[in-house]
């Protein structure tokens, strides 16, 4: 580039000027070219490598990552060789282009597809359909395998998945209760504690940990062995030396639906730490003349939890549930590396997997997800509503 | 008034000091059981680690030699009793001794024992080489038979992790970072739309999304492949990631920005030599989130990468095991240790941009 400009600079004829033109061109068009062989060369490797595994990963760790950099850097090099107003014009979509692509493509799309997938039977849409091409919907439409609300009918009334829902209504209204209450009861105690750090690690530390890790740790917890022998889970361990006779307590089908509760409590296990750490940051928030002016007009500690702190907090109380209640709507990790549904313990989620990739019928797959999103639409206005008031834009 | 003050410190630091030992007991008794032998965990708890009191042997006795009448009160080692009492055990009233008559009436011996404190501290590294390596292992039952235990190869489905989750985690940054700035800093004709879009994906939930993808991942031959699960990760985590460095990026001072106009940086120089150096904190933030969520994620894993073992990461491994080896807990300890040790070194050293992330606002589809 500098080398041309200056040619240019020095002739000023029009044979230079083509030079320079041409190098252009040449650029934007060469440049790309060799990132795109390169991506490809690496996209081939990749696949047919017999390489040692680690030199794999670190391959794909390098390309990965540098190819999505050496993409912005093409785009945005074709770009800055166009005229001023055009560049105006193009830049901002090659900087927000692919966010939004990859987004429409993974989730806006993906909403579209998959009501029309529910609206089929268990093997998806007849031959010639597609959702993008309306002259072909009238003729699925008469085709046997539209079913229209069918799918929807049968998920409330088959048995399994009525299971499915009243075992996610425990999950959101036993696992966010518990979660925010726990959360609240160590934001409130590590504030006046002096072990304040160490308390609050520990308890944070379970969400550093898989829900697959989770499972097993609690597993063990639950361990059981027959009466005569010693146990090696702690519940059952402490049950034993009560007095009691030990239990599979997850897989305790004699006291479906509440063998639940037991898996719930992993969950609030996990969650509890992020609850106890928004809530830790809000009391912080709490101006210390205000709980001054309680403890003056003769409140105790009590009175003020509840008639300041809790008031003062309450958008975050009430943030954090929606976030559990989100969360535990989904809950899926835990059920199926638990029980795998049995025990009467299925919830949306696993009934999700089951359906869309067990049992293959993505029709009843579909419209459970279908559902999952219409249960999130009210939190889904709330945050558009709240990003309107903000006025960011 | 001094006195009311200590209750008030013991209340509030003893149902802390409860809460915290009832939060952290599951994890300890994994970490502890991951070190001991398969034979230990399988027969005695976890806590036998710490000292306790047991009934340890310290006399075998005959009965015939001492000249006891099975069918009559027995004195032995000053308690009574007849033989159906002895058969049960019998404890000397200070309790600190026990007899038991072991075996029939014919043939039987006595056993005395004493309350001892005792500690099983007794570990062990073989569980962890038994999961990482690979190798097979072969264990002598206690009546002869040779079994051979399998090897794990975890250390395989740890690099896969490694591979699946570093790009699954700069990824989503880098192309969130140039679209947050494009949202922050440039004008540009449906930059409110799109940006609403955003927000409006924020809390969609990624299961409506696995059987469309899937079908374009199998139409394009994508599907097990690493590429697949990075723009998975990718699309799923891009509405967050945008909206938090969107958040973050608008507060950064915009004299920079003009200034380096003036100056005749592009927009390209300025995103890479001012912008992401400045966000780094809440790059970093995001990062960990991020890292930590693909790391321990489990749906998405199972759904893309499929069911080829060399391609599985450390959650379906461990998953896996759950299922075959469900009561060798010599091997689920240490393997659901081996999953969890990257996420805890990670957490505890930037635990504090960890809190910040969550702070920044944790809803995700």
């Amino acid at each position: 580039m500098t080398s041309l400009e200056t040619v240019e600079e020095r002739e000023g004829g029009v044979v230079a000027r083509l030079l320079a033109w041409l190098g252009r061109v040449f650029l934007a068009v060469i440049i790309p070219l060799i990132a795109f062989a390169v991506i490809y060369v690496g996209f081939i490797f990749l696949r047919d490598s017999d390489a040692p595994k680690w030199v794999i990963a670190v391959v794909a760790i390098i390309w990965g990552v540098g190819g999505v950099a050496l993409l912005y850097w093409v785009f945005n090099g074709i770009v800055e060789q166009l005229s001023d107003q055009w560049r105006q014009r193009l830049q901002p979509f090659v900087f927000v282009g692919p966010g939004m692509a990859i987004l429409l493509w993974y989730l806006a799309l993906p909403v579209y597809r998959t009501f029309w997938l529910s609206l089929f039977h268990r093997d998806g849409f007849p031959e010639g359909f597609s959702v993008w091409l309306p002259w072909s919907w009238p003729a699925a439409m008469q085709s046997d395998a539209f079913v229209g609300v069918s799918n929807y009918v049968a998920m409330f009334s088959e048995r399994l998945l009525q299971e499915a829902f009243r075992n996610n209504v425990m999950w959101i209204i036993f696992g966010s209760t518990f979660s925010v209450v726990f959360g609240l009861l160590v934001a409130v105690l590590a504030d006046r504690s002096r072990f304040e750090r160490v308390s609050k690690s520990l308890i944070f530390l379970p969400m550093a940990i898989s829900f697959v890790g989770a499972s097993v740790i609690w597993n063990f917890m639950y361990e059981v062995r027959p009466a005569e022998l010693p146990q090696i889970g702690v519940l059952n361990a402490i049950v034993v030396a009560l007095g009691g006779s030990p239990h599979p307590w997850d897989k305790w089908v004699a006291v479906a639906p509440w063998n639940n509760l037991f898996l719930i409590l992993i969950v609030i296990w996990l969650q509890v730490g992020f609850a106890m750490v928004l809530f830790s940051a809000a009391l912080k928030g709490i101006p210390e003349e205000l709980l001054e002016a309680g403890r003056v007009d003769g409140a105790n500690e009590v009175q003020i939890f509840f008639s300041i702190m809790i008031p003062y907090i309450m958008g975050t109380i009430i943030t954090v549930w929606t976030t559990i209640v989100i969360f535990t709507l989904k809950i899926f990790d835990v059920v199926w590396v638990m029980t795998g549904g049995q025990f009467g313990t299925h919830v949306i989620a696993t009934q999700f997997y089951r359906q869309s990739f067990t049992a293959r019928n993505s029709g009843i797959g579909s419209a459970i997800a279908i559902i999952l999103l219409i249960t999130v639409i009210p939190v889904m206005i709330y945050n558009l509503r709240q990003f309107r008031e903000q006025e960011a834009f | 008034m001094k006195g009311q003050r200590w209750i008030g410190f013991l209340l509030v630091n003893g149902v802390l000091l409860l809460l915290v030992l009832v939060w952290s007991v599951p994890t300890l008794g994994l970490f502890i059981s991951s070190f001991r032998d398969r034979f230990d965990i399988q027969t005695s708890g976890w806590w036998t680690v710490f000292p306790h009191r047991e009934w340890e042997t310290v006399a075998v006795l005959d009965p015939k030699e001492l000249g006891l009448d099975p069918d009559g009160v027995m004195a032995v080692e000053g308690v009574e009793g007849t033989f159906t009492e002895l058969r049960e055990g019998v404890q000397s009233p200070d309790g600190d001794t026990r007899v038991t008559w072991v075996g029939n009436k014919r043939l039987g011996r006595i056993e005395v024992q004493q309350q001892t404190w005792t500690t099983k501290w007794n570990f062990t590294l073989e569980n962890y080489k038994q999961v990482l390596l690979g190798q097979d292992t072969e264990i002598t039952k206690a009546d002869g038979t040779v079994e051979v235990v399998p090897g794990q190869d975890m250390t395989q489905a740890f690099l896969n992790s490694l591979t699946v989750a570093i790009p699954s985690t700069i990824i989503p940054i880098l192309i969130a970072a140039y679209a947050a700035y494009a949202f922050a800093w440039m004008n540009f004709p449906g930059r409110r739309v799109l940006f609403i879009i955003v927000v409006g994906l924020l809390v969609v939930p990624l299961q409506i999304a696995l059987v469309p993808i899937l079908g374009d991942y199998n139409k394009l031959g994508l599907n097990g492949t690493f590429l697949a699960i990075w723009l998975a990760h990718t699309g799923f985590g891009l509405a967050l990631a945008t909206y938090l460095l969107f958040n973050y990026i608008r507060t950064l001072p915009r004299d920079i920005l003009e200034s380096a106009f003036i100056d005749g940086a592009s927009h390209f120089t300025i995103f890479n030599r001012l912008i992401l150096p400045l966000s780094v904190p809440a790059l970093a933030s995001f990062a960990i989130f991020q890292f930590l969520w693909v790391w321990n994620d489990y749906l998405v894993a199972l759904v893309f990468l499929g069911v080829d073992p060399t391609n599985k990461v450390v959650t379906q491994r461990l998953a896996d095991l759950t299922g075959t080896f469900g009561n060798d807990w010599h091997l689920l300890t240490a393997g659901a240790f081996v999953t969890m040790i990257l996420p805890l070194l990670v957490f505890f050293s930037l635990q504090r941009y960890f809190v910040r992330g969550l702070l920044a606002g944790s809803v995700k589809g």
